[in-house]
């Protein structure tokens, strides 16, 4: 007998299409959809993919309740012996979905789960609830993610011992395994100092918790007084993206002078992100940039002005040392310029 | 992007649909908009329905700027 596996792919794996199809509502199909096959390949039929859930990000993302509720009645009805999602790499509507559905089938129907996807993926902060392989950040890292989470997702459905997040490969979930070192910590110590002295890379056994949270800055007291400042990782830029911002993966960010602009018009400015559907931004990009109510509000003496600049960049699978660095940058040309607070758009 | 705005000393609102990802970046004022592709507007109204709709969305970010806060806080519009 082979164990029977319910799989959560999204729009994109299952071939329906990119950020155009992502609004699609959730669908059950028969069998293996695109990556189930490498799943299905690894088990050698000792465990088999017998439905597979495809539902399109956005509409994860905007209707979570309905989507989960849906996707459960399903997966209650299979009675699966083990529910997989992904693996979604470093896409952040996927990873989010993936986390959060797996979540939902196992504290609800006590079904056990596996994802993976990259570890800065924001579905990534659900490790220490949800098992997680980790990943390459783009699908090309499939061939060996496949492999690794068909192993642990068999492993667990046959009840054996789940190793520590090294041995395993799986997101330190913050759970202690106990296992024997092949050397004494002195030994280890010692190692990690000569590559340490040497310039090389080692990992440290005992990692210092992270914590970066920054604490909220007092309230604007006069709005009416206040320079504020639009920023957006929507992508939104002039016309023909003239910095050439790229469509995902940005390795910069834009300053574009809006002083006298009084809306954002479909013939000036456009977005360059590639991780949403287009079509909305272009036709109005105040829909992503809010130039035309800022500037009513600036004449109406509500607020007191419109920063002359807006920052832009394109937050679609971009680093998070990467957008940490654009930010700290313009934040600081916004506090030179004298602005008192931001609106950040996202899509 | 907004934790290094709010580290630089400027009080920051993120308007965005997906709230959750928004804490888990660490925006301190939230304010949750309309969808993905356009969070500030919503192409099924009329043009002056939709620039209504973005106006209150704005209002109420600015809003947000106004009103002193001690942890994450969402801005339910």
């Amino acid at each position: 007998m082979s164990y029977k596996v319910v799989h959560y792919i999204n729009q994109f794996f299952a071939n329906i299409g990119g950020e155009e199809m992502a609004h699609v509502a959730p669908e059950l199909r028969e069998g293996i959809v695109g990556p189930g096959l490498a799943f299905n390949q690894a088990w050698k039929g000792e465990a088999e993919i017998v439905k597979t859930v495809v539902c399109g990000d956005s509409y994860f993302a905007e209707h979570e309740a309905d989507a989960k509720a849906q996707i459960l009645d399903w997966v209650k009805a299979e009675k699966p012996d083990f529910f997989l999602a992904g693996p979604a790499f470093n896409a952040g509507r996927y990873g989010y979905a993936c986390a959060t559905i797996c979540a939902a089938v196992q504290d609800e129907l006590g079904i056990p789960v596996l994802t993976g996807m990259y570890e800065e993926n924001p579905g990534a902060d659900l490790k220490n609830k949800v098992l997680m392989v980790a990943t390459a950040n783009s699908a090309a890292g499939m061939r060996k993610a496949a492999p690794a989470m068909a192993k642990l997702a068999l492993k667990m459905m046959k009840g054996e011992k789940i190793g520590a997040s090294c041995e395993e490969g799986y997101m330190p979930n913050g759970i202690r395994k106990n296992f024997f070192e092949k050397k004494v910590g002195a030994e280890r110590a010692v190692d990690m100092l000569v590559a340490k002295l040497n310039g090389k890379p080692f990992t440290t056994e005992y990692p210092m918790p992270s914590f970066d949270r920054v604490a909220p800055n007092p309230a604007v007291k006069d709005l009416s007084k206040a320079t504020i400042a639009l920023c957006t990782s929507g992508g939104i830029v002039p016309k023909g993206n003239p910095d050439h911002i790229e469509s995902s993966s940005a390795s910069h960010y834009g300053e574009y002078n809006i002083a006298g602009v009084e809306a954002l018009t479909s013939e000036g400015y456009e977005t360059a992100h590639g991780g949403y559907d287009p079509v909305y931004a272009n036709a109005d990009p105040n829909r992503v940039l809010p130039v035309d109510v800022l500037r009513d509000m600036e004449r109406e003496g509500k607020i007191g002005k419109l920063h002359d600049f807006f920052y832009t960049t394109v937050g679609n699978g971009t680093s998070v040392a990467n957008a940490k660095s654009f930010a700290a940058e313009y934040a600081q040309k916004l506090l030179q310029a004298g602005v008192h607070a931001v609106i950040m758009t996202s899509t | 992007m907004v934790k290094e705005i709010e580290r630089a000393g400027i009080p920051v609102v993120h308007m965005c649909t997906v709230t959750p990802i928004s804490m888990t970046v660490g925006a301190n004022r939230i304010v949750p908009t309309i969808a993905i592709p356009h969070p500030l507007g919503n192409p099924a109204l009329s043009h002056d329905e939709e620039k209504a709709l973005r106006r209150k969305l704005v209002e109420r970010a600015l809003e947000a700027l106004t009103t002193e806060v001690e942890d994450q806080t969402i801005f339910e519009v």
